[in-house]
C-alpha cells in the first residue's frame, strides 16, 4: 500500500469517524480491576453470610428468651444475658461495620480506580488510545461503581432483616441515623457516592494513599453533616419519602462528581 | 519491573557502614522515610481534637442547663454517639495508614534492596522502625483518647452510658492506645507478608475487625480480673504482648525474605 | 501534508517555561529525530503533540490540521511514552486484547505474529519481561493500531545495543510497509544518525534548528583557516560555532547556497550529523536569551 492511497482512505474515513463503542470498556474495566472488584464482592458476600448466620442465631436466642418461664429463674437470666450482651455487641458491631462499608469501598475501590494509572504513569498509554480519556474515565466509573452499588443494595436489604429484632430492644427505629443509613435506597446511594468521592480525589491527588486518606475525611464530614443538619430538615416525613429524597441527592452528587472527574482528566497535563 | 529509586537520603548510609546504625540514626531514617505519615496523622488527629474541644465546651454549657431544664440536648447526644462511633474505627485507620505502607511500600517499589543488607541489620531495621512508629501511633492515640474522654464525660455523668459499656470501654485512653498499637503491628506484618500496600490495608481491616469482635463479644467476658482499671490494664497488657509478638514475626519474615 | 504543525507553541509549569516559541512543520513520510539534552523540553513537546499535555500558548495540529488530542488525532496517532509504560500485571496477550478494545482499528494478528517472531511469550506478564522486550511490546501495540504518525519518547534509552537495533528495524519496516511517519526523541545523537532523515534540535526549551537532515548537512560546512582572519570572516557569514586553536580557526558556518565559494586561504569540510547537532546545542547554550530556568520533564 502506498502512502498516497493510505492517505486518501483516511481522509474519506475522517468524516464518519465512529467513536470506540462503550461496551468495549466492560472487558477493559473487568480485566484491570477484577482483583479489586472480586475483593469488594467477596467482602459484601462475607458480610451477608455473617448477617444471615447471626440473624438466625439472634432470632433463636430471642425466641428462647421470650418462651422462658419463669423470667426470674437462673436459666432465663442466662438467656437474657446472652441476648443483651453478646448478641447486642455483635449487632452493634455489624451496625458500625455497615456504616463504614460504603467508606471502605470508596477508599479501596474508588480511590485506586483512576489514581493507579496516574501514579504509575500508565495513563500515558491509556489516554493516547483511540477511545480517548473522557470515555475511558466515565466507563471505568460506571462499570465499576454501579455493580458495586447494586450489590450494596442487596446487602442493605439483608441488613434490614438482620436488625429487625434488635431495633425495639435498643429503642431504635428505622429513622435512627445509623439505621436509616444502612438500608433501603440510602445504603447503595451512599456506596455510590463514596466510590465517586474516592475516584474524584484519586484523579485530583494522583496518588492512592493520600486519596484514600482524604476520601475518609470527606466522607465522614458528609455523613456527619447529613446526620446532624440535612436529614432533620428534610421537607418530607416518613421513611420511604426520606429515603427517596436522600437517594436522589446522593445520586445527583455522584453524577456531579463523575462530571468533575472527567473535567479534571481533560485538563490534566502529562 | 521494579524501579530502583533511592528514597531521599535514606538507606544509602546503612548499606555502606560496617557497624550497625546507631539508634539515633534509625530515628533520623525513620523520620525521613515516613515523614508524610508522621506529619499527616498528627495533623488529622489534632484537627479532630480541636473539633472535640469546641464541641466539649458546648456540651458543658448545655449540661449546665440540664439541671434547669431537666433535659439534656438531644443534638449533643446524637453528636456524641457519632463521635463515639468514629472512635471505634479510629485505631484501625491510624494503624492502616501508618502501618501498612511502612514495609510494603519498600517491598513494592524495590527500595528495600537499599534499605536492607544482610542478617541482623535487616532485622534491626525492621524492629527499630516498627517499635518507633508503633509507639508513636499508640502515644498519639492515647493522647487523643484523653481528649475524647474529656469530651464524653458529661454524657457519662448524665447517665446516658457508662465506662464499662463495650463501645465506651474501647475508647478510654489506655485501651484505645493499645488497640492503635495492635492495629499498626497487624498492618505492618500484613505489609511484610503481602508485599503490597493496598491488599495489606484491606487484610488489616478484616483481621482487626475479627479481633475486636471476638474481644467485645467473648474475651472481655472471660477476663480473670474485674473492675474498670484492672480490665483496662489487662486488655492493654495482652494487646502489647500481641504487638511485640507481631514485631518478632515481622522481623523473622524480613530475614527470610530473599532480596 | 504536514504530520506535525506547531505555531508559537509554549508550555509553562508554574512560572518556568519548559518550552517556548516553537514553530515546526514536519512533512509526512519522515523519521524525524527530536534531539537535545535532558531537560531540553523534548518530552514536553511530545506530550503536547500526543495530546497528553495542553499548551500554555500557541497551537499544535497533527495529520493536516486536526488539533492534538482530538478524537481524530488520537485515532491515527500512536504514542509510546518514555520507559514504555505497559501494565506490569497484565500478560502480553491481555495487553493485545486491551489495546484492541480501546481502538477502532487494531490488527491483533499482526501483534500476535510480532510477539511470536520476537519470541516473547504471550502469557507472560509484561512486568516479567526484559526492558528490551517491554519496549518491543509497547512498539508492537502501537504499530498494530495502524497509525499514520508514531511518536516514540526516548525509546532507546533503556535498551542495550542489540535491542536498539531490533527496535529500530521494526520501526523502519513499518515506515517502509505502511508509510508511517515517525517522531522519535533521544538525548544520544549517535543512535539516530543512521536513521533520521529529519532533525529537530531542541535546547533549553527552545527550537535551535529543524529541517531535513540532508538539507542541514548541505547548508553547513566547517571552514578551517588562519585565526587572525577569522573575526573578519565571521562578520560576513552565519557562524554556528567558532573554535580557535593557536593559529588556526575552525568555523562551522551556515551557507545560503552549497555552491558558495570558499574564501581564499581557507579550506572547507563537510559536517557530520553529530558535529552539527553538538554545534547547535553549544551555540544555543551561550546565547543569553537561553538562560531561562528550566524544569525537567
Amino acid at each position: 500500500m502506498t502512502v498516497l492511497t493510505l492517505h486518501a482512505r483516511y481522509e474519506a474515513d475522517a468524516d464518519r469517524l465512529h467513536p470506540v463503542p462503550w461496551q468495549r470498556m466492560i472487558w477493559v474495566t473487568w480485566r484491570q480491576h477484577r482483583a479489586a472488584f472480586i475483593s469488594v464482592m467477596a467482602v459484601l458476600a462475607a458480610a451477608a453470610a455473617f448477617e444471615v448466620a447471626e440473624g438466625l442465631k439472634i432470632r433463636h436466642d430471642y425466641a428462647a428468651l421470650a418462651a422462658c418461664r419463669p423470667l426470674s429463674s437462673a436459666s432465663c437470666q442466662a438467656l437474657n444475658s446472652v441476648f443483651n450482651s453478646s448478641d447486642w455487641h455483635v449487632a452493634n458491631t455489624v451496625d458500625i461495620v455497615m456504616q463504614v462499608v460504603p467508606l471502605l469501598i470508596g477508599m479501596f475501590a474508588g480511590a485506586s480506580v483512576l489514581a493507579r494509572d496516574l501514579e504509575t504513569g500508565t495513563f500515558r498509554f491509556a489516554w493516547t488510545q483511540g477511545i480517548g480519556r473522557e470515555r475511558w474515565t466515565i466507563a471505568k466509573l460506571v462499570f465499576f461503581g454501579v455493580p458495586v452499588a447494586v450489590a450494596a443494595a442487596a446487602l442493605g436489604e439483608l441488613n434490614a432483616w438482620f436488625m429487625a429484632p434488635i431495633l425495639p430492644q435498643e429503642n431504635m427505629t428505622v429513622m435512627t441515623a445509623t439505621v436509616f443509613d444502612t438500608r433501603g435506597i440510602a445504603f447503595p446511594a451512599w456506596t455510590l457516592t463514596a466510590f465517586m468521592i474516592g475516584a474524584f480525589l484519586g484523579m485530583l491527588l494522583r496518588r492512592i494513599l493520600p486519596a484514600m486518606a482524604v476520601t475518609m475525611g470527606v466522607y465522614a464530614a458528609l455523613a456527619v453533616v447529613t446526620w446532624l443538619f440535612l436529614r432533620p430538615n428534610y421537607p418530607i416525613g416518613g421513611f420511604w419519602p426520606a429515603q427517596l429524597l436522600e437517594g436522589a441527592w446522593l445520586v445527583v452528587l455522584s453524577v456531579a462528581l463523575t462530571a468533575a472527574t472527567v473535567w479534571l482528566a481533560r485538563r490534566r497535563a502529562a | 519491573m521494579t524501579a530502583l529509586i533511592l528514597p531521599p537520603g535514606a538507606g544509602a548510609d546503612t548499606a555502606e557502614r560496617s557497624s550497625p546504625v546507631p539508634w539515633h540514626g534509625m530515628l533520623w531514617v525513620t523520620w525521613r522515610q515516613q515523614r508524610a505519615t508522621l506529619v499527616s496523622v498528627p495533623v488529622v488527629l489534632a484537627a479532630a481534637a480541636v473539633l472535640l474541644v469546641i464541641a466539649g465546651v458546648r456540651v458543658r454549657a448545655d449540661y449546665g442547663n440540664l439541671i434547669l431544664r431537666g433535659d439534656f440536648n438531644n443534638g449533643d447526644w446524637a453528636f456524641a454517639q457519632a463521635m463515639d462511633f468514629l472512635m471505634q474505627v479510629a485505631p484501625v485507620l491510624i494503624g492502616i495508614f501508618a502501618g501498612a505502607p511502612v514495609l510494603a511500600r519498600e517491598l513494592e517499589s524495590g527500595t528495600f534492596r537499599y534499605a536492607w543488607t544482610q542478617g541482623l541489620r535487616r532485622e534491626r531495621w525492621v524492629i527499630a522502625k516498627l517499635a518507633l512508629l508503633g509507639a508513636f501511633s499508640a502515644v498519639l492515640a492515647g493522647v487523643f483518647g484523653e481528649v475524647f474522654a474529656w469530651f464524653f464525660q458529661p454524657f457519662i455523668s448524665a447517665g446516658d452510658t457508662s465506662v464499662t459499656n463495650g463501645l465506651v470501654f474501647d475508647t478510654r485512653p489506655v485501651v484505645f492506645g493499645a488497640w492503635a498499637l495492635a492495629a499498626f503491628m497487624i498492618a505492618a506484618c500484613s505489609g511484610m507478608l503481602l508485599r503490597r500496600t493496598l491488599p495489606a490495608m484491606a487484610v488489616t481491616l478484616g483481621v482487626y475487625l475479627g479481633l475486636s469482635l471476638l474481644t467485645g463479644s467473648f474475651l472481655r467476658g472471660h477476663y480473670p480480673v474485674s473492675g474498670f482499671w484492672p480490665a483496662q490494664s489487662f486488655e492493654c497488657a495482652w494487646l502489647v504482648v500481641l504487638s511485640a509478638a507481631l514485631i518478632v514475626v515481622t522481623a523473622r519474615l524480613a530475614r527470610r525474605r530473599a532480596a | 501534508m504536514n504530520v506535525i504543525e506547531t505555531t508559537g507553541l509554549g508550555k509553562a509549569y508554574g512560572k518556568s517555561w519548559a518550552l517556548r516559541d516553537c514553530k515546526l512543520d514536519i512533512p509526512e513520510g519522515h523519521l524525524a529525530a527530536l534531539v537535545g539534552p535532558n531537560g531540553a523540553g523534548k518530552s514536553t513537546l511530545m506530550n503536547m503533540i500526543a495530546g497528553l499535555a495542553v499548551p500554555t500558548e500557541g497551537t499544535v495540529t497533527v495529520l493536516g490540521g486536526y488539533p492534538a488530542g482530538s478524537p481524530r488525532a488520537l485515532d491515527s496517532i500512536a504514542f509510546v511514552a518514555q520507559d514504555a509504560p505497559v501494565y506490569q500485571n497484565l500478560s502480553v496477550s491481555d495487553m493485545i486484547h486491551l489495546t484492541r478494545n480501546l481502538n477502532r482499528r487494531f490488527d491483533s494478528d499482526y501483534a500476535t505474529a510480532r510477539a511470536n517472531e520476537l519470541a516473547i511469550p504471550l502469557r507472560r506478564k509484561a512486568g516479567k519481561l526484559s526492558r528490551g522486550q517491554q519496549s518491543q511490546v509497547a512498539l508492537t501495540l502501537a504499530l498494530a493500531r495502524k497509525p499514520r504518525l508514531l511518536i516514540l519518547d526516548e525509546p532507546l534509552a533503556a535498551l542495550d545495543p542489540l535491542a536498539r537495533q531490533d527496535f529500530m528495524a521494526t520501526v523502519m519496516t513499518a515506515m517502509a510497509d505502511n508509510g508511517v511517519s515517525v517522531l522519535l526523541s533521544s538525548h544520544a545523537i549517535s543512535d539516530l544518525e543512521r536513521f533520521a532523515d529529519y532533525l529537530v534540535i531542541l535546547s533549553h526549551g527552545a527550537l535551535a534548528a529543524a529541517a531535513e537532515t540532508d538539507d542541514l548537512l548541505a547548508d553547513h560546512r566547517v571552514l578551517t583557516g588562519p585565526a587572525d582572519e577569522a573575526d573578519r570572516l565571521a562578520q560576513t557569514l552565519t557562524v554556528v560555532q567558532d573554535k580557535r586553536a593557536a593559529a588556526q580557526a575552525h568555523l562551522l558556518v551556515r551557507t545560503a547556497d552549497p555552491g558558495d565559494p570558499v574564501p581564499p586561504g581557507w579550506e572547507a569540510h563537510p559536517v557530520t550529523v553529530e558535529e552539527l547537532v553538538l554545534a547547535y546545542l553549544r551555540a544555543h547554550r551561550k546565547t543569553p536569551s537561553a538562560e531561562r530556568s528550566m524544569v525537567p520533564r
